[in-house]
């Protein structure tokens, strides 16, 4: 009797034995409801690339990265419950791609430890490091993507703007009205007039606000939508022959099926970035190799190289280099959630290491450090041809106006730490 | 004339061809609450269900295609073939009576006789299933949807208002076509409600289900029936409103801009309906251009509920509702 429960004990110690713990991150999506078209291919791509990792080399530093995927349906308090209920299995750090999650995450993550990337999107101040510890919104936030688009317009009038009109067609929500400040701080210095134009979620029915549009005659409509917002937004500019190249839309306004059912009258139509346009990176040949071709891919496989796949994609790798990082700097395999909060703050991005990757030119270059949280806030801009089905890239990655938003980080994330009795860190 | 007077002209247009597609959004809900007591509220959901398989047999999806791949670990998603429209149209009019038949087989046919507020609950998970299934037979991405629609300003219109009022006024070509639509939908609703003998059961069975009962009308053909017309007016509005944004699941949620149009024209009117529809589309643009502004935008949502409310506190029952009559 003795000598089986001894067996027994043994077997079980085996069975429970030391195994490699996995790297865990969650994957806070939303392929159901009304903003399902632009969370599949996000959550897709940022699936892949762990998949990839997994397959092609056995994960990070020798541990596979589990990913945990909980759908929030762009909900913020499914999202919230999606936090709590992920958080005890060690996740690493949280991409909820929404503003709305973010912002009741922001103080949940900071009282666990457990950092939370919100890349272009998010709370705008968190990018002061000094402030917000564990939030991160690298490589560019909502006020780059406001200054992004007044600089290219500025370039297109050969530096100045003033007497100029430009309309913000805007989802009316914490979302939506993230630019609104910077833009109007930005119209106060280039001489532009700014009028602002809200659209109810979802935003099905716009037609109030596109024959105001038709009325008062802008010289540039600038659009912060999502949804199906921003598909009857491009159609309505169409049906009111407002000039296509006049219009552009924020990096979440700007995938291909946001100006599709508009057919061929949304050429010209543009939309800002942050990454890379298509699939003519090696990275995807590998993707194909590993993943897509094994039956192993998170979706149909038929997204890669499309927007919100490619960012998707993109979250993921700058996951993965800030676990390298942290894995680097604690001289361990298997990290902590604090150990990747330093990986994420001491990350470096930059050309040798995109292109080691197979992503060469896909995101700026840029470094991470205590103090900034957002990166270099580098904006490109491209450009939709329906009838090659593609967008086209008009201009780099730019830098934005870091005077104008480095005082309004300045002042929004001092009254959050006032509020919340934050002490400043990094000093 | 003043150029504020002008625009506001335009606005009231554009509010009226928006409120008829309201009211044919609205038309839905009215014919299941006649004929059965019934708030459905998966009319919504039938619309974007509707438009999801007009998209889906003209394109020639294969239906359920995820699920079959995991299961059998195929790669299929298309047949190969494309479908022409009108004969799509009328394969997705058969899917919709198919799913009439199954809603009231396998739901209301067991829920016969009970409250109200249960047959609402129980289009409330029709809702949240019909929404699954679509997702799960169609997929979630955005779908383009093409019947050869015609979109855009209506030049004619333009310019003639133009050498008018020296502004053009704009009105989208969709918008005039679904107006026509919605004529020849209520004209057709109500020569068949008033002309044909399934028209008349129904209206009898509306009345007094009970008795018409007894007279030998069958309630389970009548249902169906109702259900597969109230099926058809969802194909019509998910076709308009899909063709405006793309084939996608918030075109559910236009659900939420009848309910205004119900609570204004009544529950059982389907002249209540459009005029019920055309009041909230009017006023809601016409208050958003007037006051918009003034107040920060994005008026037109809770303005229509302020206008049905104010109805409503005059006007129970609606506009063209059945008085309540309570006798002791």
């Amino acid at each position: 009797m003795n000598k089986t429960l001894a067996t027994m004990a043994l077997g079980a110690l085996m069975a429970a034995g030391p195994a490699m713990a996995d790297l865990v991150i969650p994957d806070l999506s939303y392929r159901t409801g009304p903003y399902a078209a632009g969370g599949i291919p996000f959550s897709d791509g940022y699936n892949d690339y762990f998949t990839l990792l997994n397959e092609r080399d056995g994960g990070i530093g020798g541990v596979p990265v589990r990913v945990v995927e909980c759908e929030t349906g762009y909900n913020t308090e499914k999202g919230v419950e999606c936090y709590e209920s992920t958080k005890g299995e060690g996740a690493l750090v949280y991409q909820p791609l929404s503003t709305g999650i973010t912002y009741q995450l922001i103080p949940k993550v900071t009282a666990d430890g457990i950092p939370l990337h919100t890349m272009g999107y998010g709370r705008t101040s968190a990018a002061n490091g000094k402030v917000f510890s564990n939030v991160f919104n690298y490589p560019a936030n909502y006020w780059n993507g406001a200054s992004g688009a007044i600089n290219y317009l500025l370039s297109e009038n050969g530096g100045d703007l003033s007497g100029k009109k430009i309309a913000l067609v805007y989802h009316n929500s914490a979302y939506g009205k993230e630019p609104i400040r910077t833009l109007e701080m930005l119209a106060e210095k280039h001489g532009y007039e700014l009028s602002l134009l809200p659209v109810d979620h979802p935003g099905q029915e716009q037609k109030s606000q596109w024959l105001q549009i038709r009325r008062e005659k802008p010289d540039y409509v600038v659009m912060w939508g999502w949804g199906v917002m921003n598909q009857v937004a491009v159609q309505e500019a169409a049906n009111i022959r407002f000039p296509m190249e006049n219009f552009i839309g924020v990096w979440w306004s700007g995938a291909e099926f946001d100006v599709e059912p508009a057919g061929e009258k949304a050429t010209g139509y543009k939309a800002l970035t942050f990454t890379g346009l298509g699939d003519d990176y090696p990275v995807y040949d590998e993707l194909r190799k590993y993943v897509v071709d094994g039956g192993k891919a998170a979706g149909a496989g038929d997204q890669l190289g499309a927007v919100q796949y490619n960012r998707g994609l993109y979250a993921a790798m700058l996951a993965a280099e800030a676990i390298k990082t942290a894995q680097e700097m604690h001289g361990v395999a298997e990290i902590t959630p604090a150990m990747m909060r330093d990986g994420m703050e001491a990350l470096e991005i930059t050309n040798a290491k995109m292109e080691g990757l197979g992503m060469a030119g896909f995101g700026p270059e840029f470094s991470v450090s205590c103090e900034n949280h957002g990166g270099p806030g580098l904006v490109g801009v491209v450009q939709w041809d329906a009838s090659t089905g593609t967008w086209n890239s008009i201009q780099d990655f730019m830098p934005t106006d870091a005077e104008v938003i480095g005082q309004l980080i300045a002042e929004d994330s001092a009254a959050y730490a006032a509020e919340n009795n934050i002490e400043e860190r990094c000093n | 004339m003043p150029e504020q007077l002008v625009f506001a002209m335009e606005v009231i247009l554009n509010g009226l061809m928006a409120g008829v597609l309201y009211a044919l959004v609205a038309l839905g809900f009215v014919l299941i609450y006649k004929a059965s007591g019934i708030f459905n509220y998966a009319q919504g959901v039938m619309a974007l269900f509707a438009a999801m398989t007009l998209v889906g047999i003209m394109k020639g999806q294969v239906p359920f295609a995820h699920l079959i791949n995991a299961i059998f670990g195929t790669h299929i998603h298309y047949f190969g073939w494309n479908v022409p429209a009108l004969l799509a149209i009328l394969m997705t009019m058969a899917v919709m009576v198919l799913l009439a038949w199954a809603v009231q087989r396998f739901v209301m046919r067991h829920l016969v006789g009970q409250e109200p507020i249960i047959l609402f609950m129980a289009t409330i998970g029709l809702a949240y299933f019909l929404e699954g299934v679509a997702d799960l037979m169609w997929g979630s991405e955005i779908k383009t949807l093409d019947v050869g629609l015609p979109q855009g300003i209506n030049l004619w219109i333009d310019e003639t208002t133009y050498n008018i009022f020296d502004y053009g006024f704009f009105i989208d070509n969709l918008d005039i076509v679904a107006t026509i639509i919605a004529a020849l939908l209520v004209a057709a609703l109500v020569a068949f409600s008033q002309y044909t003998k399934q028209g008349r059961a129904m209206r009898a069975v509306a009345d007094d289900h009970q008795a018409a009962l007894s007279v030998g009308i069958s309630l389970n053909f009548i249902w169906v029936m109702v259900w597969s017309v109230a099926g058809f007016v969802a194909l019509v509005a998910g076709i308009m409103w899909g063709t405006k944004s793309g084939v996608q699941f918030s075109l559910s949620l236009i659900a939420l801009k009848a309910l205004p149009v119900l609570m204004l024209g009544g529950f059982t009117s389907i002249p209540g309906a459009i005029v019920g529809g055309l009041i909230i589309g009017v006023g809601e643009k016409l208050f958003e251009f007037a006051l918009g502004p003034a107040l920060g935008g994005a008026t037109e949502n809770w303005f229509a509920y302020v206008l049905a409310l104010i109805f409503l506190v005059f006007r129970p029952q609606g506009l063209f509702g059945e008085k309540i009559i309570e006798r002791v």
